[in-house]
């Protein structure tokens, strides 16, 4: 974490979905942190890709056995596919002015992966993001995305797909969580973050 | 007419009728595949009969880039015209998941593997 911040205060904290706090760390795990940067969003977004796919080569060295092209061949594309989705989720909504580090964490357990994207988000996009995950908690995910669909196609302005988290649930079967919390600044400057964690069955090899 | 860079490209042959999308595609939003969905729809206005989309050497679409496809998909819908065939790839495992999600979209389109 960033020596600015003086720590989480977890009594804040707000839990959405399918929440697990980071489980004990006697298991593999991977994380790759970014530190705030002042380069534009647009040339740090191709790294959004090369640390999925970073993510997503490292973890095939965990599946030893013959035979399993084509298990391997499913967790790195949904490894790949989930964590591109969750990194160009967080270089969007991050909030800069806070100069926050962004991270993602890979954990890899027997039968099971967690991802944990942590970054910081501008106050006036809280509210709508909220709305949009007790909509993703509540309603029929397939329904929804398919009206996501209609309704994109339909609205040329919409610059936000909205399919990402949508496409986690129907397409990958994954299960989905949020943590908000807040940090204080040594400024005295409070700022939101958020940690999004995403559950993936991987059959076992 | 072809759009390349080192990571993707999309060409379309009108002698063919055919679209391919080859490569990585994760353009960062709607503005960036602007020109990719323009490709896609004025194929769909040259073409009367059918259009071929084919997507076997596609090995990455991030959110968005499925968002351009189910647009152009709605578009060709509302032109009622022409008709589509996806040709997609076994051995790329996001194309399995879900380009169905296109037929929902527009059940005349034919989607096969290869």
């Amino acid at each position: 974490m960033d020596s600015w911040y003086t720590g989480v205060r977890t009594h804040n904290a707000q839990i959405f979905g399918h929440y697990i706090d980071e489980p004990p760390k006697n298991i593999e795990y991977l994380v790759i942190g970014f530190s705030p940067s002042s380069i534009p969003l647009k040339q740090r977004w191709r790294n959004n890709g090369l640390s999925a796919d970073f993510l997503a080569d490292y973890l095939q060295t965990f599946f030893i056995a013959d035979n399993v092209d084509e298990i391997k061949a499913n967790i790195k594309n949904a490894v790949s596919y989930i964590a591109n989705e969750l990194l160009e989720n967080a270089m969007k909504f991050n909030d800069e002015a806070a100069h926050f580090p962004t991270s993602v964490v890979l954990r890899l357990f027997p039968n099971q992966l967690m991802f944990y994207v942590t970054n910081s988000i501008k106050p006036d996009a809280i509210e709508e993001f909220q709305r949009f995950i007790q909509r993703l908690l509540t309603e029929d995910a397939n329904e929804m995305y398919i009206s996501q669909l209609e309704k994109n196609a339909s609205c040329e302005e919409a610059t936000q797909s909205g399919l990402g988290f949508l496409t986690m649930l129907n397409d990958y079967a994954a299960q989905l969580g949020w943590k908000f919390d807040t940090v204080n600044h040594d400024t005295g400057l409070e700022v939101t973050i958020v940690t999004t964690m995403v559950q993936l069955d991987v059959p076992t090899a | 007419m072809e759009i390349k860079t080192d990571d993707y490209s999309v060409r379309y042959d009108e002698a063919t009728a055919t679209i391919s999308c080859a490569g990585s595609l994760r353009l960062s939003g709607m503005e960036e595949y602007a020109p990719i969905l323009e490709m896609l729809n004025n194929a769909a206005e040259q073409q009367a009969e059918q259009l071929n989309l084919d997507l076997r050497n596609l090995e990455f679409l991030n959110s968005s880039g499925i968002n351009v496809l189910s647009k152009f998909v709605i578009h060709v819908r509302q032109r009622k015209s022409p008709q589509i065939n996806v040709k997609g790839s076994t051995k790329i495992p996001w194309q399995s998941k879900s380009l169905k999600n296109l037929q929902r979209l527009l059940p005349t389109l034919e989607l096969s593997f290869e």
